[in-house]
């Protein structure tokens, strides 16, 4: 398969399901940007803005990679950060997260 | 203090003024330079570098032509050395913060510190903005600021005797809750989302030692999530993982989350902007006002790339424009650095 299913739910609720291609070495930072979703992205994926928190709402959050070192740093410069907290653009797309809902965190 | 008293009696002239030091701002130095324009930099981090030297300076670039790879830190370094022949100036630390066009038609742009700079051409090359602390979403935070909540250690000894809260997880806030806790706040407490610290590991362990004998307080697994006080800050909620809310009595409380970029004073400037950025006309990168350019990451046009290879380009063809603004009757012929080396100032 080389595209999924993923549901983002933008900061007024709305639910977006987008199609992302897996094959595209693109995370979910650049999934969002590319449906014009409002994720800055400002640092260009290189964890080091938490532009692109997110929740991962669906149980892909489980199977997810552990987060590193940088993402964990910059996500303690974020706020509103939950258990379920991870930065978009450290999220590669892959076939493993077919139908993986996640929603926006709130800016500032 | 002296030298924004000195920097308010000193007028800056220059040919380009450009806003923002990083390193699209940096390499129209020298573009400026082969075509003896003289420039001068502001920018609102302490040093030259943009994003390059403040967020990854240890990061390796690879869409750099004839660099396979190149650090970004070390990316700056030969911009830097490369402008130096046309000996730049440079106000750093300071935010653009006005503009106005005076009767000769030239602009003159003044920091947030006082200092006045005047010029021919603006270019800006402002990046992602001027960077900014991140302020966290805690209702009334501003009825505080500068009444209790301090983003900024600027001097430690503005707490002396008083009871601080810092919160963060990073070197700044282990490095300021050690030095603030060695015998000049009475009272120091650390509020930190969760166990762990990315700060150095000497300054993690001064930390635990500090709490282990009680000098300060700990608080791990909780964020701060309410400010009270009358006009001063009196206190601060931490809302703890498992213990619920806790109230801790406090003269300060010092967030300190890092720095993100806000596209600030620029936004009104009177440009044409479109999603926090700069429209400009890609014929010569002019804004909607006439003698002001955008360049880099900060400007937008059909088919923008936010790249520095981008910002290069775009910087060279500027000049060009600019030259022609400040001399209508000169012709410009391109002069390739092949033949001509570089001559310097």
């Amino acid at each position: 398969m080389s595209i999924i299913r993923v549901t983002v739910i933008d900061r007024e609720g709305n639910p977006h399901e987008l199609e992302a291609p897996t094959d595209m070495n693109m995370n979910v930072m650049e999934l969002c940007k590319s449906a014009e979703l409002p994720v800055e992205g400002t640092c260009g994926g290189m964890a080091m803005c938490a532009s692109c928190h997110c929740y991962v709402e669906s149980t892909h959050a489980d199977s997810l990679p552990e987060k590193s070192d940088n993402e964990e740093d910059m996500l303690d410069e974020a706020f509103h950060v939950k258990d379920e907290s991870r930065l978009g653009c450290q999220i590669q797309l892959a076939d493993s997260l077919e139908g993986m809902v996640i929603r926006l965190a709130p800016v500032g | 203090m002296e030298t924004t008293f000195a920097a308010k009696l000193i007028m800056i002239q220059t040919d380009i003024l450009i806003i923002g030091a990083g390193p699209c701002g940096l390499f129209t130095v020298f573009e400026a330079g082969l075509l003896k324009l003289k420039c001068h930099l502001i920018d609102a981090l302490p040093q030259a570098g943009g994003q390059c030297a403040e967020i990854y300076p240890k990061k390796p670039i690879f869409d750099i032509p004839a660099y396979p790879e190149i650090l970004a830190g070390d990316l700056v370094d030969q911009l830097m050395a490369q402008a130096a022949p046309f000996k730049p100036g440079f106000t750093l630390g300071e935010r653009a913060e006005t503009i106005i066009k005076d009767e000769e038609g030239q602009f003159v742009v003044t920091t947030n510190r006082g200092t006045v700079h005047r010029a021919p051409i603006i270019a800006i090359a402002g990046g992602l903005g001027c960077f900014e602390p991140r302020k966290p979403p805690v209702e009334r935070l501003e009825d505080y600021e500068d009444h209790g909540v301090e983003y900024i250690i600027k001097d430690p000894e503005f707490y002396r005797g008083k009871k601080v809260v810092i919160s963060g997880g990073g070197d700044s806030a282990l490095d300021w809750t050690n030095f603030l806790a060695d015998g000049v706040a009475s009272e120091v407490t650390l509020v930190h989302r969760r166990e762990g610290f990315r700060g150095h590991p000497d300054s993690v362990q001064k930390v635990l030692d500090l709490a282990a004998e009680g000098k300060i307080r700990l608080l791990t697994n909780g964020e701060v999530v309410g400010v009270a006080g009358e006009e001063h800050l009196q206190a601060i909620t931490v809302k703890h993982k498992t213990e619920g809310e806790i109230t801790v009595e406090t003269d300060h409380w010092v967030p300190l989350f890092g720095l993100s970029p806000k596209l600030g004073p620029i936004a009104d400037w009177n440009l044409n902007i479109s999603k926090n950025a700069i429209e400009v006309d890609t014929f010569d990168y002019s804004t909607s006002v006439d003698g002001i350019y955008a360049i880099g990451d900060i400007n937008t046009y059909p088919g923008k790339l936010k790249l520095i290879l981008c910002g290069f380009h775009e910087a060279t063809l500027m000049v060009q424009s600019a030259f022609k603004r400040i001399y209508p009757d000169k012709n410009l012929v391109l002069k390739y650095t092949t033949v001509n080396g570089v001559n310097g100032f």
